[in-house]
């Protein structure tokens, strides 16, 4: 499928979102809300089949922050990236670890590193920083008196 | 992190027993904790536990520039520095838009290939050693060995090389790097079929290791896994086919794929691999061609705005480099998508209903590098 095919395709599904120009795979925004049941399409609409998701993170743009997921499909080969805005003060998007294993984990990172709560994930706990840790060290406000890495 | 747990407690109601493995256990080749909750012998659950070495690289990136940040990263995935700068040098070149001469993309990929050889022969040792074999880690050290002298020569490092740069590689190649390829190449063609000999067919190993940590494809696919651990579930995932960087689209060499799904289907996959990476290596060392080795930079890089994404395939499967650019001359955010991270997670899915002794072996075949999954 060629990027302008996937691109129409995909603007059936999700109502309302923008395309990024000048991106080396195709890039969407959507909105958090409509990412859950998306992300199952994606997952399963049989021309898409996006079934591995190879990079899960997350950016900081000091006015909210940004969850950006990078899909490929295994059997057609395309790749698209979701990006998801979330609101700085209250970031709250559901999990898709149930549709994607590797989910898990990297959502894990994501929550302790940037503090963004994944409704509805099974273990949703801290897992390199220890569980005592105040603030969320991958924000770009974040301040370690003892620790901050800066030059 | 680490709880505060005591070394072996008991599940109220049960016979299940939760016990810890590491942080400082020598079967998990680095400090990785992992909390077991076991029935006897049985597994029921593995929870890794990691942050032992989380030095937070991706925070430490976004203060520096795109000419230092690159020597962070040969500390993540220490047994294949080389590749890892790979990823970071290709994804500044892909933002500046800057064409890497063909002598630099040679050497290149030879430092690869020569560095995938001395990580799986290192793995080869190791797992051996994980099944009760103690010899073949003396004679995997000593081709490992061998390459890191070859290293050592061109590079001036034995392990963090910081060797490749945007634009193409810091020095060019010794006088003698030719010759020493060639001969550990001629050296390792002999020793790789007593690799073969000496553990492939025996039946300790592989009743050690067949039907052991089954990996379904489609498990393999949802669990992100890469590398050898994916294409021993017959999963097409070689980023050097797939997606091809540098010349490896102007070399044969096959990808590996096995249908075993099990701890022996990994082990083959990367014994194959060993044989895969001499042959590209056969192909390229004569053919080296003349000219620069670094591509003329500015001194200081600045990198346009957007977002820069390059993978490369690792020895433990696909790195992928993430750069978002605000114009400057720092990174405003990078992500190192480690094919160990993904890996590690499915762990616990393959050890489910297995035996504590073949935990290890699994671990074994996973390859896992712990500074690559905290980074």
């Amino acid at each position: 499928m060629t990027r302008e095919e996937l691109q129409q395709l995909i603007a059936t599904q999700f109502a309302g979102c923008s395309f990024e120009e000048g991106t080396e795979w195709l890039t969407v925004d959507i909105s958090a809300d409509s990412w859950k049941t998306g992300a199952q399409w994606l997952r399963q609409h049989n021309d898409l089949l996006f079934d591995f998701l190879f990079c899960l993170t997350c950016v900081d743009w000091k006015t909210h922050l940004t969850m950006v997921y990078h899909l490929t499909s295994t059997t057609y080969r395309h790749t698209l990236v979701v990006k998801c805005k979330l609101n700085r003060e209250k970031p709250e998007i559901e999990t898709v670890s149930d549709i994607w294993r590797t989910a898990e984990f990297h959502e894990r990172e994501v929550y302790e590193l940037f503090g963004v709560i994944f409704l509805n994930h099974p273990d949703l706990r801290k897992l390199i920083l220890p569980d005592e840790w105040e603030g969320y060290p991958l924000r770009k406000d974040y301040e370690d008196p003892i620790n901050m890495i800066k030059l | 992190m680490y709880r505060e747990t005591e070394v072996l407690q008991s599940v109220p109601g049960t016979d299940e027993m939760v016990i810890n493995v590491g942080p400082q256990h020598p079967s998990t080749h680095g400090v990785l904790h992992l909390v077991l909750t076991i029935d006897g012998e049985k597994v029921k659950k593995v929870e890794p536990h990691l942050g032992y070495i989380h030095r937070s690289i991706e925070k430490m990136c976004e203060s520096l520039t795109y000419r230092q940040f690159i020597y962070t990263t040969s500390r993540m995935d220490y047994l294949a520095a080389h590749i890892n700068n790979h990823a970071c040098a290709m994804c500044v070149e892909k933002g500046l838009q800057l064409k890497v001469p063909q002598r630099a993309q040679y050497i290149r990929v030879i430092m690869d290939e020569l560095t995938r050889i001395a990580s799986h022969c290192l793995w080869w040792g190791s797992v051996a050693m994980d099944c009760g074999a103690v010899t073949p880690f003396f004679l995997a050290f000593r081709e490992r060995e061998m390459i890191n002298t070859i290293m050592e020569e061109t590079c001036g490092a034995r392990l963090t090389m910081n060797y490749m740069v945007p634009g193409g590689v810091m020095a060019d190649i010794h006088p003698n790097f030719q010759r020493s390829v060639k001969d550990f190449i001629a050296h390792f063609k002999t020793k790789i079929d007593e690799y073969d000999e000496l553990v492939t067919g025996n039946i300790i190993f592989e009743s050690r290791l067949k039907k052991v940590g089954m990996l379904s494809k489609e498990d393999a696919i949802s669990y992100g896994c890469t590398g050898p651990t994916a294409r021993g579930s017959g999963v097409h995932c070689d980023v050097r086919k797939l997606y091809p960087y540098e010349v490896y689209d102007k070399v044969q060499f096959n990808e590996i794929l096995q249908t075993g799904c099990d701890s022996y289907a990994r082990y083959l996959v990367r014994l194959a691999e060993l044989r895969e990476s001499m042959s590209i290596i056969d192909q390229l060392i004569d053919n080296i061609p003349e000219g620069d080795f670094q591509a003329k930079t500015k001194a200081v890089l600045k990198l346009p705005k957007g977002e820069f994404y390059s993978r490369v395939e690792t020895p433990r499967g696909e790195l992928g480099v993430y750069i978002v650019s605000e114009g400057g001359t720092t990174p405003y955010r990078i992500k190192f998508r480690s094919p160990g991270f993904s890996n590690l997670s499915a762990l616990d899915h393959m050890t489910r209903g297995q035996k504590i002794g073949d935990l290890v072996a699994i671990m074994g075949t996973l390859d896992l590098v712990i500074p690559d999954i905290d980074r």
